[in-house]
């Protein structure tokens, strides 16, 4: 059975809410636990590294195309750090790709 | 940062530093968080909608969630038919950062800022509004994070929703190369503080490689790619911690 979208939707809204409001509200501390400090530090990078790779080769019909256009992504972020330069990079890659074969 | 709120208050040249950090100041600020925003959750509605949200769902979780890789998380989630525990604590994790940001942002409310001021603040706490309202010399200005918030997220819910019914009617050619826009997102987020961190980067490469093998090797390749992307969160996230830690300040 499919889940229910808007249960989803209303998950995916508390629990994103209670993280941004909690320490403004009841904290109001700074985090001084050096590893929970360093942890915190490290997860969003960790996670958008592992949800982009391999999931953007996967997400095109022929798996070079992505690995192409994740590499593109990667030397455009890298040289330019753009956010847009780097979307439209691994659209047109892909999109030239699906043309050319 | 702290030095700022220390400013003399009663200084007759200087009486509150935020008094210009106004409603319209809010809106003119965020005006192109609003462009920006739309052009980017373009991207995350095109996936949302592969996903098979429709675009009033799609709007709607934007304009709740105001997440680009919390809502990624949960519309991955939703293609896999993922069950609620395992949404929530995704939504968790993928958004973890979060709770270092309202941290920060806990310290530049004024100390009399009511619960009310702090609840609506703080739902508008993204990458984008956290720095205008950082910018903002000594305490907040409640009117003028209101004004912002108001001006930036409905620029992301419209962005989803244009996105949803785009790639509903793009040709599989356009959408299939729409489709890697968001990932395109992704690396420009996490590649270029690499640049200036080099455990950021070690961490990146590290996920990278472990993300690939955790496709391929067995016992964790029978997972589904979320509950893949928590395990191996809460491991790399932990060993580089413990590896690198950052400097105290």
């Amino acid at each position: 059975m499919k889940q229910n979208a808007y249960l989803y939707i209303f998950i995916m809204f508390a629990v994103t809410y209670a993280i941004r409001v909690l320490p403004v509200t009841l904290l109001r501390k700074q985090i001084t636990n050096r590893f929970v400090k360093s942890f915190l530090y490290y997860v969003p990078y960790v996670t958008l590294a592992l949800m982009t790779f391999p999931a953007i080769a996967q997400s095109t019909s022929n798996t070079a195309f992505g690995t192409a256009a994740f590499a593109v992504g990667i030397l455009l972020a890298w040289f330019h750090g753009n956010l847009f330069v780097c979307e439209i990079g691994c659209c047109l890659v892909v999109l030239i790709l699906n043309l050319i074969f | 940062m702290q030095e700022n709120n220390n400013v003399n208050f009663n200084s007759t040249s200087y009486r509150d530093p935020a008094a210009a950090w106004t409603v319209k100041k809010g809106i003119k600020d965020a005006f192109p968080v609003f462009l920006g925003y739309a052009a980017v959750a373009f991207s995350l509605g095109i996936t949302a909608g592969s996903a098979g949200f429709t675009a009033f769902q799609g709007f709607l979780m934007s304009l709740t969630s105001v997440s680009s890789s919390g809502e990624y998380a949960g519309v991955l989630l939703y293609s896999e038919n993922a069950g609620y525990l395992s949404l929530a604590i995704m939504i968790l994790i993928s958004n973890m950062r979060y709770i270092l940001m309202s941290c920060a942002f806990s310290q530049r409310f004024a100390p009399d800022a009511t619960l009310l001021q702090r609840l609506i603040i703080g739902f508008g706490l993204t990458d984008e509004i956290f720095g205008l309202g950082i910018m903002t010399p000594g305490y907040l200005k409640p009117s003028y994070m209101y004004a912002a918030i108001c001006t930036a997220v409905p620029g992301w819910a419209i962005g989803t929703y244009i996105g949803v019914i785009a790639g509903d009617i793009l040709p599989e050619i356009l959408s299939q190369s729409l489709n890697v826009a968001i990932f395109g997102m992704f690396l420009a987020i996490i590649i270029p503080p690499g640049k200036k961190d080099k455990h950021v980067l070690f961490a990146v490469l590290v996920s990278f490689a472990s993300s690939l093998l955790g496709t391929v090797l067995p016992v964790i390749s029978s997972f589904s790619s979320g509950t893949r992307v928590m395990i191996l969160t809460l491991i790399i996230a932990s060993v580089i911690a413990v590896l690198f830690p950052v400097e105290e300040v």
